[in-house]
Order: structure tokens, then sequence, then C-alpha cells
């Protein structure tokens, strides 16, 4: 079996360690006797159809508009995902799966229309550490992560919220990211991956077609465990 | 010009208010809440808000900003500009306006200033006290979760420096440094080189892919490129403007410190010293702030090194001794570093295979899942002295970012 994961525009959307997705992916692939091959994908090139799975990062303002654009005049991701790829978009990239965003004056920006979801500027920016609860139809446990972003998202009818927050401030509504079909979006910046091993799991399951088997418990599992720990509210009483 | 009155040339109110700001740093160093060079500046400030200007008048100042490296770098012109005369300048590394005040107050006779600047606060200091001289080092990703993004402080440079009369220098290798000062009048170009890319594969013009063909870079849409240095740096030789071959035998290790010296060397000749003059002065700095000091421990010579983000991360890896030689690695994620630690998974490890490698740190989890999946096999420690005694070596490199390097430092005396 084989795996093919496309990092979209790494060179404009990636500010925060976004490698680590595809290094926990490659990983956790590769464990399991898949073979993994991974396309770094420039802004100035076109986007594969043949792709897996396709990442994409978070970025500044300016560069969220430009990849936006640019992935618009390519079609290349939205005819993967019509074949039926899969997709994780975290941050900015997120705001760009959706049918617009808002720019550094929240003028709206046509987004990609991967997901039924329209974002905007919100009063305050959120960062820091996010524990929400996962839609219990992906059968995932507790999300955990950073997030840093001013971003406000609201989502249609097509569209179902990843996830409740718990702590943190996600879409700005209660609720956390995003998913349809096989793609997900979310405000957990960077290496979301990392401390979420069951969502990679399920990108993978995804996108290969079948369950994948349980890997032994890593460094990363006992890092989920500790930003839990010290990031969930005090019980009360 | 007559130095010996500069504090009796001050307003009234200005000489009261850098009276009280000493005041209150001696306090402040006395009972031990600190070296008092944030705490003075910001009394003064109250009291005067013009104090940095006054303070700042009367003197040739160069300003040092960047993401990496602004300490050594103001320690390097500091010493350089010696040789010309007093040097005021902010040692402790208080790189905001209050630490600038507390810098120029404690030095009323120098003539001469180099203050090393947060990057977010160039325009305003710039502003204040009309520099002379603005270095500007390199800009990439740092601390993203309270700092703000390198195109954006690149496009506040570029506002600050239009129109003014100020001399940069800059490093023409950094594209994004290059845009940050483009609209300045008068720019000395140096080839300090650029080995962390990651923030700038894109024009930060226009925003298409960049060509690159290190060192030279250029945009094929809009045509931004590298302009032509008149200085560069040549692996361990600057080559000035005269073509003269400056040989760099610096005590401070690694290929970033010969990048900070060779704009030294520029910001001198800026100030119109010869380089040639400045050298030997900087073959004498050791160790700034603790970086690079080398603390005996138990028999094995600890070297500490600072790192606070990916790119000073690759040059910390440069720096090391070679394999199989043990090092230590400390991150937290306190306010001053960042609470994200995102940024590890920027970095490739792989460089530390086939040596003994220690994580430490607050956030010593984080590290670890992140050289697990680099593959470098490494021990969890509680403290570097634990790393120490695991490694039974004559040596052990520590890099650690900013608390944590502070923490060790502390634990080891204050070493300088
Ligand atoms: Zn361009």
């Amino acid at each position: 079996m084989s795996l093919r994961v496309v990092w979209i525009y790494p060179d404009l959307l990636s500010t925060y360690g976004d490698h680590g997705n595809v290094l926990i992916l490659e990983r956790r692939a590769r464990m399991r006797g898949i073979e993994v091959e991974t396309v770094h994908v420039r802004s100035d090139e076109r986007v594969p159809l043949q792709g897996d799975i396709y990442l994409m990062g978070g970025g500044e303002d300016r560069p969220q508009i430009l990849a936006a654009q640019r992935l618009r005049n390519d079609g290349g991701l939205n005819k993967a995902v019509a074949a039926g790829a899969t997709v994780l978009a975290v941050c900015a990239g997120y705001q760009i799966i959706g049918q617009e965003f808002g720019d550094d004056q929240d003028r709206p920006m046509p987004g990609l229309g991967l997901i039924e979801a329209r974002s905007g500027r919100g009063q305050v920016r959120g960062v820091g550490e996010i524990v929400a609860e996962v839609d219990t139809q992906l059968g995932l446990p507790t999300l955990t992560g950073f997030e840093n972003h001013q971003g406000v998202t609201r989502l249609g009818p097509s569209a179902r919220p990843l996830a409740r927050t718990v702590v943190g401030v996600g879409n700005g509504d209660g609720t956390e990211g995003a998913f349809y079909g096989k793609i997900v979006g979310t405000y957990l910046h960077g290496p979301a991956l990392v401390r979420n091993p069951g969502l990679a799991d399920l990108l993978i399951a995804w996108a290969t077609g079948g369950p994948v088997r349980q890997l032994p418990p890593s460094w990363a599992d006992r890092l989920r465990e500790e930003r839990l720990a010290a990031t969930r509210p005090a019980p009360t009483g | 010009m007559d130095r010996k009155g500069i504090m009796s040339q001050l307003p009234l109110r200005a000489q009261l208010a850098t009276a009280l700001g000493k005041g209150a740093a001696t306090l402040s160093r006395v009972t031990g809440r600190g070296d008092g060079s944030v705490i003075g500046g910001r009394i003064g400030l109250v009291l005067e808000p013009q104090l940095l200007t006054l303070l700042a008048k009367q003197r040739r100042l160069a300003l040092v900003t960047g993401t990496n490296g602004k300490t050594t770098t103001t320690r390097l012109i500091s010493a350089a500009l010696t040789e010309l005369g007093e040097v005021a300048t902010n040692a402790f590394g208080a790189n905001m306006p209050a630490g600038h005040v507390s810098a120029l107050a404690g030095a009323p006779k120098a003539e001469y200033a180099v203050l090393e600047v947060d990057e977010k606060y160039v325009p305003m200091v710039l502003g204040e006290t009309g520099a002379s001289v603005v270095v500007l080092l390199n800009l990439s990703r740092d601390q993203m979760d309270r700092a703000t993004e390198v195109w954006l402080l690149a496009q506040r440079w570029r506002n600050a420096l239009e129109g003014s009369e100020t001399h940069v220098v800059a490093n023409a290798d950094d594209p994004v440094v290059t845009w940050g000062a483009a609209t300045a009048r008068h720019v000395t170009w140096v080839s300090a080189g650029q080995r962390w890319k990651e923030d700038s594969w894109c024009c930060p013009e226009c925003g298409n892919h960049l060509h690159r063909d290190d060192p030279h870079w250029e945009c094929k849409e809009c045509g931004f490129r590298r302009p032509q240095p008149t200085w560069r740096l040549e692996d361990g030789t600057v080559v000035d403007p005269w073509d003269r071959r400056l040989e760099l035998k610096l005590q401070l290790p690694g290929r970033a410190n010969r990048a900070n010296a060779a704009i030294t060397l520029a910001t001198a000749a800026a100030f119109g010293l010869d380089p040639i003059r400045a050298l030997p002065r900087l073959h004498q700095v050791t160790s700034v702030a603790g970086r690079y000091t080398v603390v005996e421990r138990h028999g094995c010579q600890v070297r500490l090194l600072l790192a606070k983000n990916p790119a000073g991360w690759l040059e910390s890896f440069d720096v090391l001794e070679p394999a199989p030689g043990p090092v230590a690695l400390s991150v937290n994620a306190q306010g001053p570093d960042g609470r994200d630690t995102s940024w590890l998974w920027d970095v490739d490890y792989r460089v530390l295979q086939g040596r003994p490698v220690f994580v430490t740190g607050e956030r010593r989890l984080d590290l670890a899942a992140r050289l697990e999946v680099d593959e470098v096999p490494f021990q969890m420690v509680d403290n570097v002295d634990e790393a120490v005694f695991r490694a039974r070596a004559g040596h052990l490199d520590v890099i650690a970012n900013y608390t944590a390097f502070q923490q060790i430092r502390a634990a080891y005396g204050r070493v300088e």
C-alpha cells in the first residue's frame, strides 16, 4: 500500500511548524508498512491531482490572499477533492478552503469553496492552548493544540463543527474547526497532528480506504496527556 | 564637542528625571530585584516623556535590530567604537525605550551610543533619537504568539526609513531585510549570508516565488532583486569596499557570529572608523551576557548557547563540538519564550544523530516528541548537572531558549 502526501505551498503557507503534520503522517503510515511519497508544491508550481492527502498550513494576511488566488487559478486541489482526496487545512489554510475569508481590512476574499464556511476577522486575537471535544461521529479523543488567529468562522448546513471548545476560541461560537466528507479544517495551528495522533490516523484511514491498526504509545502520547492536564480547567468543588 | 556638560545642558526636568531614574535603578540592584536597567528608565520616562530624545542629543547613535544576533552585534559594535571614544550601550539586552534611557543616562559623557532595539520599536526609537546609523541584521519567525509577523515588521521599517537621512547597514542576502531597508536613502549593503530561508522563499514586494542562487536572489515577476553588496563575508574573511581582505579571528564561535562581525565592520566604517582599527577589538570579545560562556561542572566544560527560534537553533548546531560530543537541549515556554512550542517542528534535528543527546527544561516532552520523529536517540534529564553526570565527557554543549538559558545561568551563579 502507498500514500501520496501533498504539502501545498510551504513557501507561502508555513509559519508555525506546519511541517510537523507532514512528518507525523509519514511516520504513522510508515510504521504500518505503508509507503509514503511526499510532494512539496511551491506556489509557482501546479498542484498535482493524484495526491491522497493534501495539507495546507498557516500564513500571514498577504500570503494567505496570494495562496487563495493561486489555488483558485490552479484548480488542482478542487479537482483532487472532487476525485475523493483527503484534506487537512489549518489556520489560514482552513479559511482558504471555505467560501470566503476576510483580508487585513476584513474585506471578503473568495476561498476555494471546498467546505461550507465563511470566515472573517474577530474582535480579539485567540492566542493560547485550545481543548475541544470532537464530534462523536468521528470517534476521536479530545483535541489538544495551540491556536493563534483572529478569525471567526461560521459554518453552513453541509459542514459540521469538528469539535466543541472546552478551552480556547476556535470558530468563535463555542465550536472549533469543521469537517465535510474527507475534508478537515481547524484553528489548531502548526503541528496539530503531533498531539492528536488519532486525527492523523483518521486521515490515513480515509486516504487508504480502510481501518488502520493501533500503534504502540509514543512520546507524543505523553506530551498529549501532559498538555491536557496542564490546560483543562480544574474540577470545581 | 564638549562632553562634560551634557547633564547640565539638559532641561531641569530631564536632569531630575535622569537622577530619579538612576536612583531607582540603584535601589533595584541593591534590593536584588534586577539589574536595574529597565526600572530606572521607566521612571525617568514617566517624569519626562522626551527623555530619550534629550539624552540622545549631540551623540552619534547606532540602533541594532533583527531577529537574531542583536545582543552580540551590539556588543561587537560597541567594542569597535571604543576605538573612537566612550560608548553608551544597553549591554543587558533591555532593548525597549526604558532600557535605552537607562543606557544613555548611565554614560552621560559618552559621545557614541550603540543601542539594541526590539524589531517592533525601530520606528519609534529612530524617531525619538534621530540615530545616525541603523543596523538591520535578519528577519525570521520568532515567538509568533506575541511577535509581529515578518512581512509586517519589514513594512514598518520601510515606513520609518522612508525620507530618513539615517545611514542603514543591512544584510543584502536576506530578502525581507532588503525589502525593509529599500526605502532608505543611504544604505551600505553587506553580503553576510542567510542560513535560514524558510521565511523568505517568496518576494516581499509582490509575493511570487523568488528565484534563488545563493547568495543571489531575485523576483522574475516584479524585478525586486538582491542589491550589489559593497561588503562581503567569505568564510572567515570579510572583504571591504576597498577590496582589502580582513581575516576574522573571533573568539565567538560559528557562522552567525562571523556574519555579525562583517556587519559590525561595515558599521564601524559608517562611523568613519577604519575597519582595520576596529578588527582587533572584535577579537577580544569572548562571551556576551552569558552566551558562549564555559562553566566548569564536576570536571566537565559546559558551554552555554542561547537559541530562541528556528533560525537560532540552526546556527547553534553549527557551533557544536563535532560528534560524538554530547549536547543537552533545554526548552521552556514561558512568556518571554513564546508559549507556543510549534517552532520545534521547523528545526531539523537529524544533524544531532550520532552523539549523546539530553533533553530537559519545562517543555522537555515537546522536545522528546520532536526528536522521536526525527529518530534522534535521547535521554531525558531533570537538569544540566544530570546531563553532565550521564555524559561522562570533558565537554558538554547546552542549547537553551530564553528562560531556560536564564535558569541555567542563575543556577551557575549568573555567569557572564
Ligand atoms: Zn516580486
